[in-house]
């Protein structure tokens, strides 16, 4: 008996010991990569990184002004793509759609979530690639906003489906259209976590590489327009990490360093304007 | 308050049982509403059957009887709340006003017959923001802010919140929550107001306030009250409908069921036998 509670005993502290080990690999994995970033990236990253085009191949110096650009063009049409179609297509999910129309559609969301983006990639390289023989912003930007789709659906179906049924109630026994419940109501209880939903679907899709690869290509210029090759933050990092320069690898930390600011940004914008409004307690 | 389009109807159309022989007919009335052969369903389920009654304005009409009894039901018939179910059919006639509420803009009928639920349920909106939100949906040309201090004043919440307009309505406690989704029913000046069980989730003091409160929206609307609480509906109500699985077992003044109620399942639950 006394040896079956010492054993039980031994098994709950070794469990307990061991959920504890993993969460701290988990957490200290995160620190390793943020520090060592922070530390290679740091000494590399200087004014001109931000104000300079590349430096010709085997010049030290220059930047990634074209890159900081190109990936905030990138971004902004993944976001014009991406976030009106997942908003739209989880009103009608949450809202609208049979159970079994919403079950196929998931469904598929799911599916295109777990799509390797180097696909989505090929999906966009012979749509807006091909025809027109030439890599273009666009391209790239389709396809990153196709990334963001279903990202952007699934979570913020999952935050209108959970506003309370009471609200919905409330907004239609006053006259409220369900048009206008929705409006008014719904989507307004449910913006903070949309707004948060989009913003991890926009930090994803920041840092993905290998859709751009041969969509927007890269650049070692400018790209004026959105009908040309352009340069872009991840694309800069692979191509300079694997480069035989000491120098490029320098940059290629300080790049590193700039995409993981970008997004770190974005976090605490989000964060400040979600203060400001009134969230529905959970009762 | 407009006078009613249809002619009065004698309050008590439903038969009572025995007992009821010899009490003085009640003298007729004019009715906000009336209801006529009644039934719904949910699905396949029956939950209410051939209910008859009418609900007379500028009193306060209590539906009473045990869970499940289908009361909560027919309150939500009044404004055709039940749509929101998807399966849920209706037949049988409910007038407002003379008028067939079944072939009206729904839109306009729940303008004109308000709801207060059993929780209360403000927007995540500012108080202010709460209480204009009906008249902002219909588009009205009122100066909002004077339209909400009346509805505030009628809802006994003005000196309590005057000074905070504009903080989260979630910031107020559950009694002036509730007080507050009643100012947001009041705003659009309905001529019914519907309450399905308010109190059933605040304490005494806050029950207390909106019992008072009840009796004094009388002056200018028609109340019909969801209770599970007998005392309730004794203090605030002047007519009480007892239900019993989907049926109306009895309709009487209020003073009259609780004191000698016609029907012995009547007595029963009154007294506290089940329930």
């Amino acid at each position: 008996m006394n040896n079956r509670l010492r054993w039980r005993k031994f098994v709950s502290n070794f469990m307990l010991t061991m959920t504890g080990v993993c969460a701290v690999v988990a957490v200290s994995v995160l620190f390793f990569i943020l520090g060592y970033l922070v530390y290679h990236g740091g000494t590399s990253i200087n004014w001109n990184f931000f104000t300079k085009l590349p430096a010709p191949v085997g010049e030290s110096g220059g930047g990634m002004a074209n890159a900081i650009v190109g990936s905030a063009k990138l971004l902004l049409l993944a976001a014009l793509i991406g976030v009106p179609i997942g908003f739209m297509g989880a009103i009608y999910l949450a809202e609208f759609s049979g159970s079994s129309v919403a079950f196929v559609v998931r469904y598929a969301a799911d599916l295109l979530n777990g799509v390797p983006s180097i696909v989505i990639g090929i999906f966009a390289y012979s749509l807006a690639v091909l025809p027109f023989k030439h890599f273009s912003t666009l391209a790239g930007g389709l396809a990153l906003g196709v990334m963001m789709v279903p990202i952007t659906l699934r979570s913020t179906e999952e935050f209108l489906r959970a506003v309370p049924r009471a609200l919905r109630e409330g907004a239609m026994a006053l006259g409220a259209s369900k048009s206008k419940t929705i409006a008014t109501v719904i989507v307004p209880a449910a913006y903070r976590g949309i707004l948060t939903a989009i913003l991890l679907a926009f930090a994803r899709v920041a840092g993905e590489t290998a859709p751009l690869l041969f969509t927007a290509f890269g650049s070692r210029f400018w790209s004026p327009g959105w009908n040309q090759p352009t340069a872009s933050l991840p694309v800069m990092i692979f191509t300079y990490a694997i480069a035989p320069y000491e120098d490029w690898h320098r940059q290629a930390w300080a790049a590193g360093l700039v995409l993981l600011g970008l997004i770190l940004v974005i976090n605490i914008l989000a964060r400040a304007i979600l203060a400001r409004g009134i969230a529905v307690p959970r009762s | 308050m407009n006078a009613p389009a249809r002619p009065a109807v004698p309050l008590n159309i439903t038969p009572t049982g025995p007992g009821s022989a010899g009490r003085e007919a009640p003298a007729p009335l004019p009715m906000r509403m009336n209801v006529s052969k009644l039934n719904f369903f949910y699905g396949a389920k029956q939950a209410l059957f051939d209910i008859s009654l009418g609900i007379a304005t500028n009193k306060v009409t209590a539906l009473i009887g045990p869970s499940g009894c289908g009361k909560s039901t027919l309150l939500r018939t009044l404004n055709r709340m039940h749509e929101t179910v998807r399966s849920s059919r209706l037949e049988g006639e409910i007038l407002l006003d003379g008028q067939d509420i079944l072939s009206q803009d729904v839109t306009q009928l729940r303008r004109r017959v308000g709801m207060v639920f059993q929780r209360p349920n403000p927007f995540p909106k500012s108080i202010f923001d709460n209480v204009a939100y009906g008249l902002r949906i219909n588009g009205t040309k009122l100066p909002m802010a004077e339209a909400v201090e009346k509805s505030l004043r009628h809802a006994a919440l003005w000196d309590e919140v005057k000074d905070q307009l504009h903080k989260s309505a979630y910031d107020l406690s559950g009694g002036q929550q509730q007080r507050l989704c009643i100012a947001r029913a009041l705003a659009v000046e309905p001529e019914v107001l519907l309450l399905d069980e308010p109190c059933s989730a605040l304490d005494p003091i806050s029950t207390a306030k909106i019992e008072e409160l009840l009796v004094s929206l009388k002056d200018f609307c028609t109340i019909t009250i969801v209770t599970h609480n007998m005392q309730q509906a004794a203090r605030v109500s002047d007519f009480t409908a007892f239900l019993l699985t989907g049926q109306l077992i009895e309709f009487s003044p209020t003073p009259h069921l609780f004191t000698t109620p016609a029907d012995p399942r009547t007595e029963a639950y009154i007294t506290g036998r089940f329930g």
